[in-house]
């Protein structure tokens, strides 16, 4: 479980980034985090993951978040970052998934087990022995899926997951997100995604939460998506309601 | 592929060529680690004129790059940057030294260029045997090699850390170069008023991803000390090698192996 307290932050200290956010996210829920660019939703995960500090409270499981439980919390969460050339700094896919696993003190086997399992379900077990710098874009944002995977947390965040994915890739990672049994947050302004893979929505503008609810109801309400610069999902665009 | 892709690419091409596989590459990670600091001291201790001592040390970077598979061109090829630098370094010593030391035919050679040449070989026999141990050891091994030798981890850390950061740097230079090539057509490299403007984006985008790719390590559980790739036990023939060459530049740098040979030869 994820809560937002009244949460606000800065990066300098002129104009605040987010501002008295709170919000709580269930056991097992899907949560697309949505918004224009700039809107937070980077920032809002960074804080989660105690990466900067703001004011507010956050917890985590009933953890509030303080540098004593970071690391615990961390360990629950796993995140995808919006950039994966950030991610991945090992030399090759293999490294780069066993360093998560290894450094929480997992088997070698298991490691091994967890790392020919991701990848067998990602259908990616052709990029396991492959440099990092010699994969595109795409593959690359699939491979640190896979990293991330292959660390089976307890909770997920992606930080839009499907951009530079083709349309197969896509369609793998929306499956996967789908089958995860894990609390997922998803930030993307890819709304077909989010329509597709998560029951709720929050939608922020500004910092600050416009709509939160039924990911349905959201998606479809053309007026509220367009105020906050975002267009309907393309698959919603044909069939007026 | 401009210059900067170039280095770049090069520097991946280090890791990939450390990861291939041959006799050395399979060689403890330690074994290696202590014949070239051998190498290297014991090539550095040679007398300033011991020329012809000098020469027989050769053998050893020839012989590793025979076993090793990979092309003497590669190394001097990647090295040629820092080549030149270390040449340079003995180019006075002809003018600070000028007593005579033998005759070629009508040719004096003083001992000015015998130690400028003593000392050039110095240098690229070093650098060889550097390159030699980081074109066949992983540096995840090397680390992990530096921490069985109780090194302490902040130092391999920031090993590593440098080794990976030096790629990302030069990572973001050429994404860097390439956006002002294609808004600068026809003009060769980056003009003089934008550096200032230039190597403040650069720092700044290189520390961001920096401070990002920390971020991602911190949060996949790392807690300042790498996990290294597990370092298998010395092998015997590990310890064969190593005690094998040390014996080799023992007997090279205290026997006058050359002239022992040429008296042979010549009576
Ligand atoms: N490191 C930073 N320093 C200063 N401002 C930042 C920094 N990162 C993001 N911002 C600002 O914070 C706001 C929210 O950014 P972000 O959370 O990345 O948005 P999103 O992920 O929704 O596109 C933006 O206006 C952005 O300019
Ligand atoms: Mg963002």
């Amino acid at each position: 479980m994820i809560q937002f307290q009244n949460v606000s932050f800065s990066y300098d200290s002129a104009q605040s980034v987010v501002e008295n956010l709170s919000f709580t996210i269930g056991k097992g829920e899907t949560v697309g985090l949505i918004g224009a660019n700039g809107a937070g939703k980077s920032t809002i995960m960074k804080l989660l993951l105690g990466l900067i500090q703001g004011q507010g409270e956050i917890t985590v499981d009933g953890l509030p978040l303080n540098k004593q439980n970071i690391p615990a919390i961390r360990q629950k969460i796993g995140f995808v970052l919006q950039d994966s050339d950030n991610q991945m700094f090992m030399p090759t896919v293999y490294e780069d998934m066993i360093f998560g696993p290894r450094n929480y003190g997992l088997s070698k086997e298991e490691t091994e087990r967890r790392v020919d399992d991701v990848l067998n379900r990602l259908g990616l077990s052709e990029l396991k022995h492959r440099y990092n710098h010699k994969i595109s874009g795409g593959e690359k944002r699939m491979a640190a899926i896979a990293t991330i995977l292959a660390m089976e947390p307890e909770m997920i965040l992606m930080d839009e997951p499907s951009t530079a994915l083709d349309p197969v890739n896509r369609r793998t990672v929306i499956n996967t997100i789908r089958q995860l049994p894990q609390t997922k947050l998803i930030a993307s302004h890819d709304l077909d995604m989010i329509l597709d893979t998560c029951q709720r929505v929050i939608l922020l503008s500004h910092g600050n939460i416009v709509a939160d609810g039924d990911a349905e109801a959201i998606l479809r309400d053309k007026a509220l998506l367009e105020a906050n610069r975002m267009e309907l999902p393309f698959c919603l665009q044909g069939y007026p309601h | 592929m401009d210059k900067l892709s170039q280095a770049q690419s090069e520097l991946r091409e280090m890791d990939a060529l450390a990861a291939s596989d041959s006799p050395v590459h399979r060689l403890h990670p330690l074994c290696k680690l202590l014949v070239t600091v051998c190498y290297i001291v014991t090539v550095v201790s040679f007398p300033k004129y011991d020329f012809t001592g000098l020469v027989v040390m050769v053998l050893y970077p020839i012989l590793l790059f025979q076993a090793a598979d990979i092309p003497v061109s590669t190394c001097f090829y990647k090295l040629r940057v820092v080549l030149p630098l270390v040449c340079a370094v003995g180019l006075v010593n002809p003018f600070l030294d000028p007593t005579p030391w033998m005759q070629l035919g009508n040719l004096t050679v003083t001992g000015g260029v015998v130690s400028m040449v003593t000392l050039m070989m110095k240098g690229i026999f070093s650098l060889m045997a550097s390159f030699l141990l980081i074109a066949t050891t992983p540096m995840d091994s090397l680390c992990a090699a530096l921490r069985k030798l109780h090194v302490p981890s902040i130092l391999t850390t920031l090993l590593l850390l440098t080794y990976r950061y030096i790629g990302v740097m030069l990572e973001q230079v050429s994404v860097m170069t390439e956006a002002y090539k294609l808004r600068a057509p026809g003009q060769k490299g980056i003009h003089i008023s934008a550096w200032g403007s230039f190597l403040g984006q650069l720092l700044l985008r290189s520390m961001d991803r920096a401070q990002e790719l920390y971020d991602s390590m911190l949060l996949r559980g790392f807690q300042g000390e790498f996990f290294y790739a597990d370092v298998p036990p010395c092998k015997a023939s590990g310890i064969v090698y190593t005690l094998v060459c040390v014996l080799a530049f023992a007997v090279a740098r205290l026997v006058p192996v050359t002239s022992l040979l040429g008296n042979l030869f010549v009576g």
